[in-house]
């Protein structure tokens, strides 16, 4: 009587998104995996190959250079997303009377899809900026920075950086504000001074939110995509693609759909193990309330 | 306040008025050149322009087909967000009320499936749906969206749903209603606080999607972002007019987030702590 009741629930409630979820996302992604193991070509397969697509995929020198990229590129759009982002936080809730005023101004570049900014900057980068180092004579900047690759990068990292700190301010602000206020009492009446207060205090109560953040731009780093399309494209001459593009490129550009669904399962399985590694030493220093 | 404290205020005051400013720089470069002509941007792209041409703003309009493509953007997000509320508090619902092995596999699943990039399903999903995708555009986009957004919604209401007694279900039925009326009548209305973060994040995630509807959408059904980058890849060489474009491109957004700016900034702490 009871399961009955559970399972004309199940249907009623469950079913519809149950059954979208599995076509969507479960069935292209188990279909995918197998056909890494098949001489898929996009259309059929005819037989088992074993490794042969991860071996290909490995022996693409491009691969290797887009992984170094990606890499350099996560940890450095970590490290300063979440720097600038806390700096952010802790200048809004603040005591200024504008912090609401500037949190839009922070906040705004989110709410913008990465190819519109990717474009904007692609503007400042290639023309706005090359104008003016030419009436004013500035050397950095009178050759466009996405025609070289280490200045292309610094390009990347400067919008992303600029894209995405306001997110993740909102979470260190979230952080911030779920403190007690007579802790922070406490410890002013200790004579502790502000620096102290928020590397002894603010910090290690607000640890979760340190969590979250860098979960979220480990994810979003390995993901980017827009911002890449629309600012570099990947050139000069490919040197400037992320995982995301590449595996792109790969698969509807060049038809290596064989090697490109072996590079995406390799990009998830990054994606997977960084998560895992750094969720597990961020939980570490959260402190039980 | 002491003279320490109020120099203190002083400097986060200057430090974040420059921060504000260079936040909002490109924004500002890319409104003053949309009034500009070539000539004028390539001479000095800082320049205040000496006459407003409002001419780029036209041609703009119709070269990226900003209505049409404004409308399949209002079409697609509106449509994938409120169905992504119904079935996703629908699915909370019962996994939350629900104690049995299945309802927790089911949930676990959900969980772990948001570590899943989307890069890793993207080429054996265009392989899968073409045909569906060619058959109707819109009404893909729309089901692959719900796809995708399930599991973190479910889960944002999973949360909340308990912490709503379990005493209100039970009187409801002894009542006389149903699950369907209980749940709609009664649990629904009370977590209106997740709906509008739910609504949000999914609202910004599907308004801003550029690869999914890059690879689905054709001519006909392109969303503003997609108008747009092809707009610019196009006519990127006619600045005033891309620059049009793009300040075309952010103002409905801008203007949505001003309206709602409370529910946004709670729903996105609200979404990321959960």
């Amino acid at each position: 009587m009871a399961s009955a009741r559970s399972t004309k629930k199940f249907l009623k409630f469950a079913l519809t998104p149950l059954a979208i979820f599995t076509v969507v996302l479960i069935v292209p992604f188990v279909n995918g995996v197998y056909y890494t193991f098949t001489d898929w070509d996009g259309f059929e397969t005819t037989k088992l190959v074993g490794f042969k697509n991860y071996t290909k995929s490995f022996q693409d020198p491009t691969f290797w250079s887009t992984l170094r990229f990606t890499g350099l590129f996560v940890l450095v759009s970590l490290v300063l997303i979440n720097v600038v982002a806390f700096g952010l936080a802790l200048i809004v809730t603040s005591k200024l009377k504008s912090r609401n005023i500037l949190r839009t101004f922070f906040f705004v570049p989110n709410l913008i899809g990465g190819v519109v900014l990717g474009v904007i900057w692609q503007f400042i980068f290639n023309s706005a900026i090359v104008a003016l180092a030419n009436k004013y004579n500035w050397e950095l900047f009178k050759e466009s920075w996405l025609q070289d690759t280490t200045k292309a990068f610094w390009a990347l990292i400067i919008v992303t950086v600029w894209q995405s700190s306001g997110y993740m301010m909102i979470v260190y602000i979230t952080g911030l504000v779920s403190i007690e206020n007579d802790v922070l009492e406490a410890s002013q009446i200790d004579g502790a001074s502000p620096l102290r207060t928020l590397l002894s205090i603010k910090v290690p109560l607000m640890a979760q939110a340190f969590t979250i953040a860098l979960f979220l731009t480990l994810r979003s780093g390995f993901q980017a995509y827009d911002v890449n399309v629309a600012l570099t494209g990947g050139g000069p001459f490919r040197t400037t693609e992320l995982i995301s593009l590449h595996i792109f490129q790969d698969a509807f550009a060049n038809g290596n759909f064989g090697t490109g669904q072996s590079k995406a399962v390799v990009m998830f399985l990054l994606v997977a193990l960084a998560a895992l590694v750094q969720v597990t030493i961020s939980k570490r220093y959260e402190v039980q309330r | 306040m002491s003279a320490r404290a109020r120099f203190g205020r002083r400097v986060t005051f200057a430090i974040g008025s420059i921060l504000a400013f260079a936040y909002f720089f490109p924004f500002f470069l890319v409104f003053v050149n949309s009034l500009k002509l070539k000539p004028e941007i390539l001479a000095n792209p800082l320049s205040i322009p000496t006459h407003i041409s409002w001419d780029n703003f036209q041609q703009a309009l119709t070269k990226m087909n900003f209505f049409r493509s404004l409308t399949n953007s209002i079409i697609i997000t509106v449509l994938s967000v409120s169905l992504l509320i119904v079935f996703s508090s629908m699915m909370a619902y019962y996994l939350a009320r629900t104690k049995n092995k299945l309802s927790k596999y089911i949930f676990l699943i959900l969980v772990t499936s948001m570590i899943v990039p989307f890069q890793a399903l993207m080429i054996p999903f265009m392989a899968r749906f073409a045909q569906f995708v060619s058959w109707n555009n819109r009404g893909a986009l729309i089901f692959f969206y719900i796809g995708f957004g399930v599991a973190l919604s479910t889960f944002l209401y999973h949360g909340f749903i308990s912490t709503i007694p379990t005493e209100i279900d039970e009187a409801a039925s002894i009542d006389g209603a149903s699950d369907m009326v209980a749940f709609w009548r009664i649990i629904f209305p009370m977590m209106r606080p997740i709906t509008a973060t739910v609504a949000i994040i999914n609202a910004l995630w599907i308004w801003n999607d550029f690869l999914l509807p890059r690879l689905v959408l054709t001519n006909e059904t392109q969303t503003l972002p997609l108008s747009t980058y092809l707009f610019y890849g196009q006519y990127s060489i006619e600045y005033g007019q891309a620059m049009a474009g793009l300040v075309l491109a952010v103002i409905p957004i801008v203007i949505f987030y001003l309206a709602l700016q409370k529910q946004f900034i709670s729903g996105i702490s609200q979404g990321a702590v959960k």
